[in-house]
């Protein structure tokens, strides 16, 4: 039923920094990787060698130019995925129950046997999360990697999503965001995360950690004291400290 | 309908076999996971145990499925049928291949066995693929490395035996703050982004320094936009404030650099002027500053007295430290100085000192960690100074790179912060000064093998490859006066060389592993005439072309004869301590690559042909006393070879059992040991010996126990550099060995032996007023240069590179979004697409690198936008510098060592209205191998 | 959003397919016999005609039969269930009317409802979407219900209902328009908030995810000039409301000049639909610079 879940017992999700994130697409390939052999019908690519090739992904990554009012343009690389959301949209307006989001952990997936491809639940989601394969007609989102996240058939330590386990620079966080002891949630606390377009009021469970404020070192930074200005001084400085050490 | 849901905890069958070996998506070698289910590869991950990347897969690593089974991998040996660049090509057998080869080989060997140029791309088999060239005999081999990044290399072994690059990394776990210069990606991928997270996750920050504010300089924590090709002034105007505010570390100083070395200064006319003063069995001297007597610098128990001038037989003496302190606090390097050139702020630049030394001096860590120096003494803890840099190409490929990197070098010296806890550690068989290792060789006998190794380290004008008319060895001209340490070779300039016959004419030209005719080569349009060029005859000016690649690229088009190499999961392969290994700072590593899957085509691993070839050739060391040929393979190579006794290619599971590690005979089960293993090995560096390695006793013994040398070789850091001193000296007219008049000017100015920093040539000749913009390209983190386009997955993310102009520029000529630019270099032009960028240098524009493609390479179907909207910068980049009027054109290459200046580049831009097509739009090539299916959807066969 | 020929021609089909459908439950005009016969057709045939086209946007069309099980939640399934049950609550009354001489009027009320509810369910579909804030407004259902009723009355005959309903559509839509020009900003989504950077300053795409195109770029950033959209505007209320307006004002009437009229009206019908998509900018775009 797309009904949404009164409340999940977990809200498992993903909290990208992007402050550490270089923008270097491991977590878009890798995601295209697992989940093309993985759950659901694979993930196609058409005219692949040719003039316009396009094929579903699941996570991309966007790169931005932010203009502050006073200072240096800075870059910021923006993975985005399913951000899992507690009030999704994209569940409820699903004719045919193919979407729905489980009470269990809060994953918002697609029962890709009930879906007829008709894309309203990616009109509703206002992150682009959804997209619907071309050539299989049925509708694919991030899965937060539920068949890798339970799956006893890989090592424990394996058991988070593949991009977070690809992520070169550990840019990409996974945990229960709904647990406020747990890592995501003080992470989230401690560098004051953010929802994507809160004004949606899809209550996302992933977050987002803001860059850090950035180019300060001219506030920041005391004057170097000086020894000397020119050779001599130098040399003066240079026997006293080869004296003292 | 809840029963066609997946279950609440999904546990499905990942694959049926993990096979393990390592990753060839690019040249940093990450240890891989392959699953495989029903024969064929499902899903690859990073391997958790690898020394390298602990793991993490970048991008490319993900997409290796998809070059694995790209529909541009060769299929046979295959020899040109239509005109040269054609692309039309016929299947034959690896025998008619062998034939043909030999056919051309074996004649030149016996008669002059120059005419074989012999070059190879970013293989890592260099120490393989020189092995034969050495036996074949001709002075012509290199690799890629002066195209890419030698003046890195060059000045991290003559300043402090060892580099950045893939030789050396920040301390990044104990690090506080790291200086980034100049770098897209690196070698290193995986570990710098690894790195960075974690210096980031622990409190630490970043300074970047490059024009572009992407990749790293994105997430860093302070950008600095400096004005490319002015980082040598950024860098001295840096020690100029750390020197005025005695922020340097004397102590280290003194003990492990040559800053107390005495240096000859009342006489400039002297032959011994700038040189050292050195005792009777020619060991550098100091003043001992307890007794104020002169001794030999390695002494224990000597400390040199830095500020002493020593007067000896009417001659002045100064320690080298105090002519740096002279030379670079001069006021031409305050910041106020040097700010408008750098296009940075003079505030900025002391803030940046200012921040380097607080981090370094004021947030000292140490740990308690007692260790023995080479000359005995004990300490009890080591010091660690917590600023630490790391650099690449955006330094290294100017024509001033080569003392660009010795100043950064000096700077991390000065600052005490290489070796120790928090700053820079080199990676296995680093550290290693220049002096150990070897001298080029350059003499060619007929018949005969080659002296000693192609490359080496030349100490000064008596190492130089001339022969007596002066004239090159070589044909890149490698270790002559126009590069005199040329350490890498020249392959940018080979291919024209060549075509010219200048130094001679050669006749074939053997490649391997670089698109020479496309993105690895200067000046494109130019150099694919080259190769197709005639004589008189008809015949063409470069007779044969052998290639091997194992894709329909580019220059497969312009071979006569193609050896189809594997992919990388196809084949052996070892990534040895003897060549670039995959060590890290505290452990030595090798590793392998094993045919996880069987070839489907008629290909075979190049090493495996070369061995074949040498066989067929009859080449010391391929063939046994009976003639018959001795390794079957290069798995048969890995295992058996041993280079000097007991060390071979690979150092782990030596020895008949198996037990020994470094040096030991060979094992015939050492490749299935490795496999067992996650296809690598690994040996940890004893904790008293993981830092101050060039000078730590327990170091020095480990690395002589592990076979990295025969006998422990502690030195010290070069601050200043003697042997450039004796090229200049040579320039003013001394010594026997003298250069060529014209050259004599320029090795005088640029061959300092303290870096100065002097303009980038293209600067200095073109009119700037007329070309007033810096083109610049860099690394896609997704793309490895040109192989990443025939990856189904890697071309969607991107297939059309556009050229970034800075705001100003944008605004000045009206650009709108969707326009195109003409770029034009003295040179060439060139019409693009272009954006808007503001986190960009003023002056500089810039574009990714490779992503341009020629029509019908690749196998990608018509219409591909990497042909029709693609660019490549390099139709831009002469390999020549523009002429001077005095006929003369010297190579678009650093002085000193040969390094190709790619980014030297000065172009002037025209708006051009939309929809256009990217020009030079070159001619279409046949596929040898057709076009690629339609549609992908990989994971449909499980 | 992509205005793709299927739904246009599905939205616009139904809703004047029930639009007539419930003028004929409400007696109006109050036909039986041949003439019912014909004109229950014309409904029949732009209701089912607009329903098929719904299934060629369908990627998976053979699971369409499931879409009628959300109906607690889903306004997609809402409408296809009423969509179904309006034509079958309509199809025994029209058989009174065909083939009897005549059917309960309370039937007649029901049919009329259902036909109406499910335009609005039509309406809602596009009304729930916070996505696309040209859309997500209560003028969407009177919109849709106004093209239906006005275009049913124009196909029932009903000259003077249709020039109310049409004066009135034409204010509805020129509502519409004003209104959903605003409506973007007023939602305040930009690529501000969309990335969470507005704190640092404004945000401007440097780099898309990829080169060429996606699914998202080609079904939700359709971007249409606004010279362009100016023109359609023009064109299609004039067909859709001014020229159907003057042709019942100001020509005798009768058949032909009716037929006319609703040639007209459905030429304005597609244009505006064309335009009630292209126009609206789904806020995904934004992260593509859009
Ligand atoms: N993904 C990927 N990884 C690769 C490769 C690849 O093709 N793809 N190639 C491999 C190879 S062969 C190499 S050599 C390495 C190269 O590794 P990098 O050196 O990191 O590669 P480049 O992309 O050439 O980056 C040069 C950088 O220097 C900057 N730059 C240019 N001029 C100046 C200057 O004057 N001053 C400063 N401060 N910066 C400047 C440019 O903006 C650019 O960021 O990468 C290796 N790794
Ligand atoms: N404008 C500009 N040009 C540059 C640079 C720049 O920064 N700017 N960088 C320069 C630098 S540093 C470098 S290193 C060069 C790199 O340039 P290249 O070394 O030419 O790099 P690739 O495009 O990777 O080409 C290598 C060739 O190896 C082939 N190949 C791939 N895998 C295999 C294999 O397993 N076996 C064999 N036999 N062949 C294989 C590929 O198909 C390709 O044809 O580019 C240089 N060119
Ligand atoms: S893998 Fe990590 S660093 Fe790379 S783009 Fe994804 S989140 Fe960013
Ligand atoms: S991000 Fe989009 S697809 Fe994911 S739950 Fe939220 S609305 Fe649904
Ligand atoms: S596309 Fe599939 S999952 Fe999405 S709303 Fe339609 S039926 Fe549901
Ligand atoms: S959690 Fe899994 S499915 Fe989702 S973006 Fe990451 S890799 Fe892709
Ligand atoms: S950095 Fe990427 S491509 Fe290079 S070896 Fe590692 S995983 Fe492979
Ligand atoms: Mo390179």
């Amino acid at each position: 039923m797309t009904a949404l879940p009164q409340s999940c017992e977990k809200k498992l999700g993903l909290v990208i920094d992007l402050d550490t994130c270089v923008g270097c697409h491991a977590c878009v390939v890798n995601c295209k990787e697992w989940n093309t052999s993985n759950y659901g019908a694979p993930l196609s690519d058409t005219d692949a060698y040719g003039a316009d090739p396009s094929g579903t992904f699941l996570n991309r990554v966007h790169t931005y130019e932010v203009t502050p009012d006073v200072g240096v343009p800075q870059i910021v690389h923006f993975p985005k995925s399913c951000l899992h959301c507690d009030d999704a949209p994209c569940v409820t307006v699903c004719p045919t129950g193919a979407s729905f989001k489980r009470s269990e952990d809060g994953i918002v997936l697609v029962n890709e046997d009930d879906c007829m491809g008709c894309g309203l639940c990616a009109w509703a989601c206002p992150y682009g999360a959804r997209e619907l394969d071309a050539l299989a007609g049925v509708m694919k989102k991030c899965t937060l990697c539920v068949d890798r996240i339970y799956n006893e058939n890989l090592p424990e330590e394996d058991r988070i999503p593949a991009c977070v386990r690809t992520c070169p620079s550990g840019a990409r966080h996974f945990g229960d965001l709904g647990d406020p002891d747990s890592d995501v949630s003080k992470l989230v606390a401690d560098r004051s995360g953010v929802d994507l377009m809160p004004e949606m009021q899809t209550k996302p469970v992933n977050k987002y950690l803001p860059p850090r404020p950035k180019d300060t070192l001219l506030q920041d930074s005391a004057a170097l004291e000086l020894v000397a200005t020119e050779p001599k001084g130098f040399l003066a400085w240079l026997d006293k400290a080869l004296g003292a050490l | 309908m809840a029963d066609t849901r997946i279950g609440a905890r999904p546990s499905p069958k990942v694959s049926d076999e993990i096979r393990q070996t390592t990753c060839y998506m690019c040249a940093c070698r990450c240890g891989i996971n392959v699953h495989m289910q029903d024969g064929k590869v499902k899903y690859i991950e990073g391997n958790r145990d690898h020394p390298v990347n602990k793991g993490v897969l970048c991008a490319k690593g993900s997409a290796g499925i998809m070059q694995h089974y790209s529909p541009a991998r060769l299929k046979a040996p295959m020899k040109r049928v239509g005109p040269r660049g054609s692309g039309e090509f016929e299947d034959i057998s690896w025998d008619e291949a062998y034939d043909i080869a030999v056919g051309w080989l074996k004649p030149i060997r016996e008669t002059d066995p120059k005419r074989l140029a012999f070059f190879t791309g970013r293989d890592q088999s260099q120490s393989f693929t020189s092995f034969w060239a050495q036996a074949y005999g001709t002075p012509n081999y290199a690799a890629h490395g002066g195209f890419c990044s030698v003046n890195m290399a060059a000045a991290g072994i003559y300043t402090m035996g060892g580099a950045f690059w893939e030789f050396g990394q920040p301390d990044w776990d104990r690090a506080r703050l790291v200086m980034i210069f100049g770098v897209a990606e690196d070698h290193d991928s995986n570990p710098i982004k690894a790195g960075i997270g974690r210096l980031k996750a622990n409190g630490g920050k970043v300074i970047g320094v490059n024009p572009i504010r992407s990749g790293y300089n994105a997430v860093a924590d302070e950008w600095i936009g400096i004005t490319p090709g002015t980082d040598g002034l950024f860098i001295l105007s840096l020690i100029h404030e750390l020197l005025k505010a005695g922020k340097i570390d004397l102590d280290y100083l003194g003990r492990y650099t040559n800053a107390g070395f005495l240096i000859r200064t009342d006489d400039p006319a002297t032959a011994d002027h700038g040189m050292f003063l050195r005792d009777d069995a020619g060991k550098p001297q100091v003043v001992d500053r307890a007794t104020g007597a002169l001794a030999v610098y390695d002494t224990p128990g000597v400390r040199p007295d830095l500020a002493a001038d020593l007067q000896q037989d009417g001659k002045t003496y100064k320690p080298a430290l105090q002519l740096l302190a002279e030379a670079y606090l001069d006021p031409q390097y305050a910041p106020e100085a040097v700010a408008n050139r750098c296009g940075i702020s003079a505030d900025r630049i002391r803030a940046v000192a200012a921040e380097l030394a607080r981090v370094a001096f004021e947030e000292e860590i140490t740990l308690d960690q007692p260790w023995t120096d080479w000359k005995g003494e004990r300490h009890e803890t080591m010091i660690g100074r917590p600023v630490t840099f790391h650099a690449m190409r955006g330094i290294s490929a100017h024509s001033n790179g080569f003392q660009t990197c010795r100043a950064l070098h000096i700077l991390q010296i000065l600052l005490g912060s290489v070796e120790v806890p928090g700053g820079f550690r080199f990676k296995p068989p680093y550290p290693k000064p220049p002096e150990a290792h070897p001298k080029p060789n350059a003499v060619g006998v007929p018949g005969q093998p080659l002296a000693g190794p192609h490359l080496g380290f030349p100490m000064g004008p008596e190492d130089l490859q001339l022969c007596e008319d002066g004239t090159p060895l070589r044909i890149d001209k490698a270790f002559t006066w126009e590069n005199p340490f040329s350490v890498h070779g020249l392959m940018h300039m080979v291919i024209s060389n060549a075509h010219a016959g200048d130094p001679y004419k050669i006749d074939t030209l053997f490649m391997y592993m670089a698109n020479m005719a496309w993105n690895s080569t200067m000046n494109t349009s130019e150099v694919m005439k080259m190769l197709t060029d005639t004589d008189e005859n008809g015949d063409y000016v470069i007779p044969h072309i052998i290639y091997s690649d194992a894709y329909s690229s580019e220059t497969v088009a312009f071979a006569d004869l193609i050896l189809p190499d594997t992919t990388y999961l196809e084949r052996h392969d070892c990534i040895s301590l003897l060549d670039r290994p995959i060590c890290e700072a505290e452990a030595a590593a090798d590793a392998i690559r094993w045919p996880v899957v069987a070839p489907d085509r008629d290909v075979k691993g190049f090493q495996s042909a070369l061995i074949d070839l040498g066989a067929r050739l009859g080449l010391p060391g391929f063939v046994n006393e009976d003639g018959s040929q001795t390794y079957a393979d290069y798995a048969d190579y890995i295992v058996n070879h041993q280079r000097r006794p007991g060390v071979g290619p690979l150092a782990g599971w030596r020895g008949v059992d198996g037990t020994d590690e470094g040096r030991g005979d060979a094992n015939p089960d050492q490749l299935q040991r490795y496999i067992d293993n996650g296809g690598f090995w690994s040996s940890h560096i004893p904790a008293e010996a993981q830092y101050y390695k060039p000078w730590n006793k327990s170091y020095q013994d480990w690395a002589v126990k592990i076979g990295l040398f025969d006998k422990a070789m502690p030195y010290v850091f070069n601050l200043y550099l003697e042997p450039m001193r004796k090229l200049q000296r040579a320039a003013e007219g001394h010594g026997s060995c003298q250069p060529p008049d014209h050259l004599r000017a320029r090795i005088q100015a640029t061959c300092t032996p303290l870096p100065a920093w002097y303009e980038p040539f293209e600067d200095g000749i073109v009119d700037r007023d007329e070309y007033p913009i810096h083109a610049l390209t860099q690394r896609p983190m997704h793309m490895y240069h040109s192989w990443g386009s025939q990856n189904a997955w890697l071309r969607q993310i991107t297939n059309v590179n556009r050229l970034y102009i800075p705001g100003k520029v944008w605004d000045e000529q009206g650009f709108e979004d969707g326009d195109w630019a003409e770029v034009t270099s003295i040179h060439a032009s060139i019409t693009v697409p272009v954006a808007r960028m503001d986190a960009l240098n003023p002056d500089t524009v810039w574009t990714w690198n490779a992503i341009g493609k020629r029509r019908g390479a690749w196998a990608l179907g018509d219409g591909a936008p990497e042909a029709e909207r693609g660019f490549l910068l390099n139709h831009l980049i002469h390999e020549l510098q523009p002429p001077k009027g005095d006929g003369r054109r010297w190579a678009n290459s650093d002085p000193i060592t040969g390094q190709a200046a790619w980014f030297d580049l000065r172009v002037k831009i025209r708006r051009l209205p939309p929809e256009q097509v990217s020009q030079p739009a070159h001619e279409a090539q046949v596929s040898p191998v057709g076009t690629g299916p339609e549609n992908v959807s990989y994971g449909e066969g499980f | 959003m992509n205005p793709a020929p299927s739904v246009i021609v599905f939205s616009s089909l139904t809703g004047l397919g029930f639009g007539l459908l419930a003028w004929l439950g409400l007696g109006i005009p109050d036909v039986t016999g041949a003439a019912a016969f014909l004109m229950y057709a014309l409904g029949y045939g732009l209701a089912l005609g607009g329903l098929l086209a719904s299934t060629f946007h369908l990627g998976n069309p053979g699971n369409a039969r499931k879409a009628f099980s959300q109906w607690r939640t889903s306004w997609l399934s809402r409408e296809a269930i009423l969509a179904v049950a309006a034509l079958l609550i309509v199809a025994p009354y029209a058989f009174g009317r065909v083939f009897l001489g005549g059917a309960p009027a309370e039937l007649g009320w029901l049919g009329a409802l259902a036909c109406v509810a499910t335009v609005f369910t039509t309406a809602m579909i596009y009304a729930q979407l916070k996505t696309v804030p040209r859309w997500s407004t209560p003028m969407t259902p009177v919109l849709f219900l106004g093209y239906a009723v006005g275009g049913g009355a124009l196909l029932a005959g009903q000259a003077t209902l249709a020039t109310i309903l049409l004066a009135f559509l034409g204010v509805v839509q020129l509502g519409a328009w004003t209104l959903g020009d605003a409506r973007f900003a007023d939602v305040g989504s930009t690529l501000e908030t969309a990335t969470g950077l507005g704190a640092i300053g404004s945000v401007r795409q440097l780099e898309a995810p990829h080169s060429g195109t996606n699914y998202l770029l080609t079904e939700m950033a359709y971007q249409i000039g606004r010279k362009h959209a100016v023109k359609l505007r023009i064109i299609g209320f004039l067909f859709a409301i001014a020229l159907p307006l003057l042709i019942l004002q100001a020509t005798p009437g009768g058949l032909l000049w009716m037929a006319l009229a609703v040639v007209c009206h459905l030429v304005g019908v597609f244009a505006t639909r064309w335009l009630f998509f292209a126009e609206a900018k789904h806020v995904v775009a934004l992260y593509y610079g859009k």
